[in-house]
């Protein structure tokens, strides 16, 4: 174990706060899905100090990048992929007001039934007036993001309706009562033994001989859920993608709980975030190949299901489409940071990304966690945050992202952007960054993943052109602060990192 | 009421300023189809090659032997649809039904007259739970993507409604040679002459990643996925 940087991290677990022993019960359900939580820097050292969990973390992310490494590599034609998926979204965030109405216009036509959501207040009554009149009490989900940055679950159940989650990971998180840690595995911070004993707790009907068996958990959640899939009269789903010239919607998943929701039941209400749309049909060929790749790291997820409207006898006979804005409207009037509405929530960004594999999602506050999380969390909110100063600028994250988010760079603008408002006092954006790179310190050691990071003399580059800012801030500032910008330097990140250790490491050694 | 729809969509406008909307120029130097034409050897192995990666069962027969190897997949005793997955529940006597859409060429099914057939039509479908009393569906396909192991249902009589495909927990699925295709978009650019049709994309039995991101096949929908070859 190298103390890197000077840094002796807690990682012996003997921290004072290590104490709390292994439980099963999640943190609870917070009242802003968006802001909840200790500060970054005090859940971190939490986090760290919690030797199951890093290992929990470690184990699930180093299996995923490996399967997406793999994946990916066997794709040609990747970088073209990225380049096309990359100018579609900018192409829609360009034309986004035709092509929402485009897409009102085909869904309309084909007999669904369009609605639209200023904020999660609005969409929330919409979906729980639309389940009341169905007269019941139960509707089924689908895992989808949009629904949890509304705390829809909470807000339905204020209104006597069980909403119950279908997706493994997430009926673990319902169960354990928990927020999720992760965009696609919302469980990542859960082993099999703990799965097995929160579903012994909790689940009801779980088998008393249940074992850890991954393939013996999925069969009791079958078991469990079966019933409810055949009776249920509403479901409730997100939409990965919204085609504007055909009105078609696509869910992307691998259980077959996505078709049990979008198939069986009598009523169909999808939520939907503004941004979901691609222009058109034959666009979908572009992100059916690189969404599966970048999550799961499969060449194609099990299932996908398309469907525009209502097909006469084949599926619900009633569907509705929630349109949310919530906050991306205040996204995309900011030029420099717009293309966080780009993401496809394919979570490649978390699973490369040294600080989240360290200090896992729930640190973060926000049902968005690590670096996309970390620039449209307060993107969304317009809050003052803390959160661009949760990242060491590795750049690791923009190298995996399918639809080449810059996020290093958004990150150093608003970084910039709090300073110059202000915001952050400069103490605890120091603490900030310096418990992101204590966690990050661990990963980082292992230089190989990192050796390609070179990205920080891009984003000033980028901000020098700007005119933004002659200096960058912390912990640029550290960086550059024997440098004349605005000329970018030359010095990699990297270097600038590994020089740091040496120098730590001679340090130590004195 | 103060329409959220207009709010929402002129707070779109504003925030992208005055400037007038062009189309953007999309880059497509990504390939638009594989090197292999549709049906060939080459296509024909990747797929089996994938789907096997991904634990169906890959089965290669020619017309005249397809419903032979149907009857030999679903013939007969309860109990004897192939594929069983240890551990769950023991065949029930309506477990050796099997469903099918009402398109389905009747010839293929021609091995199969001890078995209880149920045809499910868009008119007269089965409930859910009938469905969940069946063991087994056959369905055609429309077609099928060799590079990602992917199968494509389109909801035409030949494959029926979504649920036929879903409940049942084998699904056998027949696939013309000539159906198979390299790369997704040469399947998209078939699918788009229809686009308003139910489409699944099925790439391999269920399977979930959730627990330590470890695939394991058989979630919810059918836990044994046979694929059938036909030249
Ligand atoms: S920012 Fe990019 S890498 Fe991260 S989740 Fe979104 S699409 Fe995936």
């Amino acid at each position: 174990m190298s103390t890197f940087l000077g840094m002796p991290a807690a990682r012996g677990g003997s921290a004072p706060d290590a104490a709390a022993p292994d439980t099963l019960a999640g943190v609870g359900r917070p009242d802003d899905p968006l802001h909840w939580g200790a500060s970054f820097p005090d859940a971190a050292r939490t986090a760290l100090a919690n030797q199951q969990l890093r290992r929990n973390l470690g184990n699930a992310t180093s299996t995923i990048r490996a399967k997406r490494a793999r994946v990916v590599g066997e794709v040609p034609d990747w970088e073209e992929l990225r380049d096309a998926g990359s100018a579609l979204k900018a192409d829609v965030l360009a034309r986004l007001p035709e092509l929402l109405e485009q897409l009102e216009r085909n869904v309309t036509a084909r007999g669904g039934v369009v609605h639209w959501a200023r904020d999660a207040a609005e969409a929330n009554r919409i979906v729980a007036d639309l389940v009341r009149a169905k007269g019941t009490d139960e509707v089924v989900k689908v895992k989808s993001m949009a629904t949890q940055e509304i705390g829809l679950n909470e807000a339905l159940a204020e209104d006597g309706i069980a909403a119950v989650e279908t997706d493994l990971a997430e009926l673990i998180v319902q169960l354990a009562d928990d927020m999720p840690s992760h965009i696609l595995v919302p469980a990542i911070h859960r082993n099999r033994t703990e799965i097995r004993d929160i579903f012994l707790e909790r689940m009801g009907d779980a088998p008393p001989d249940l074992t850890d068996v991954p393939r013996e958990l999925a069969m009791a959640a079958r078991a469990h859920l079966r019933r409810k899939f055949l009776s249920a009269k509403v479901a409730i789903s997100g939409a990965n993608f919204a085609v504007a010239d055909t009105g078609t919607l696509a869910v992307v998943e691998s259980e077959g709980n996505g078709r049990m929701c979008l198939t069986l039941p009598e009523t169909l209400i999808t939520v939907m975030g503004i941004e979901k749309l691609v222009p058109t049909f034959d666009d979908l060929e572009v992100f059916l190949q690189l969404l599966p790749r970048s999550s799961t790291g499969e060449r194609m997820n099990p299932y996908t299901s398309m469907w525009t409207g209502v097909t006469p006898g084949d599926g619900p006979q009633e569907f509705h489409l929630v349109l949310l804005d919530n906050g991306r409207t205040t996204v995309l009037a900011d030029e420099a940071g717009r293309s966080a509405l780009h993401c496809i929530r394919c979570s490649a960004c978390l699973n490369v990304c040294p600080v989240y594999e360290r200090v896992g999602g729930h640190a973060y506050g926000s049902v968005y966690p690590g670096p996309i999380g970390a620039i449209l969390t307060p993107q969304l909110t317009g809050e003052k945050s803390d959160l661009p100063y949760a990242s060491t600028l590795c750049g690791a994250c923009y190298e995996v992202c399918p639809v080449k988010i810059d996020i290093p760079s958004i990150l150093v603008e608003l970084r910039a952007r709090e300073v110059e408002l202000g915001g952050a006092a400069p103490d605890t954006s120091d603490r900030v960054w310096q418990a992101a790179m204590k966690a990050a310190s661990f990963a980082m050691a292992d230089g190989d993943r990192f050796r390609r990071a070179a990205r920080v003399p891009r984003v000033l580059r980028a901000i020098s052109r700007h005119g933004v800012i002659r200096r960058l801030p912390f912990p640029g500032s550290l960086w550059t602060r024997s440098r004349d910008l605005p000329e970018p330097p030359r010095q990699t990140f990297h270097d600038w990192w590994e020089r740091r250790a040496r120098q730590a490491r001679q340090e130590d050694e004195r | 009421m103060s329409d959220a729809r207009s709010e929402i969509l002129s707070r779109v406008r504003d925030a992208l300023g005055a400037a007038a909307p062009t189309p953007a120029r999309i880059p497509r130097a990504y390939r638009p189809a594989g090197e292999h034409a549709a049906g060939s050897d080459e296509v024909l192995d990747l797929l089996v090659d994938r789907l096997e990666d991904y634990r169906a069962h890959v089965h290669r027969v020619t017309a005249a032997g397809l419903p032979g190897l149907l009857a030999d997949l679903l013939g007969g005793t309860p109990g004897r649809v192939s594929g069983r997955v240890p551990g769950a529940a023991p065949a029930r006597g309506a477990r050796s039904a099997v469903v099918v859409p009402p398109g389905l060429d009747p010839a293929w099914l021609a091995g199969l007259a001890d078995v209880d057939v149920r045809a499910d039509t868009r008119d007269a479908p089965l409930a859910a739970t009938e469905l969940d009393e069946v063991g087994a569906v056959v369905t055609a396909a429309r077609v099928a993507v060799a590079e990602t192991g992917t199968i494509v249902l389109d909801g035409e009589p030949d494959q029926g409604r979504r649920a036929i495909s879903l409940v049942p927990d084998v699904h056998v699925c027949v696939v013309r040679t000539s159906q198979v295709v390299q790369t997704v978009p040469e399947a998209v650019r078939l699918l788009d002459a229809h686009p308003e049709r139910p489409l699944t994309w099925i790439s391999g039995p269920s399977a979930t990643s959730d627990i330590e991101l470890d695939r394991v096949e058989g979630v919810h929908g059918p836990r044994t996925l046979h694929v059938v070859l036909v030249r």
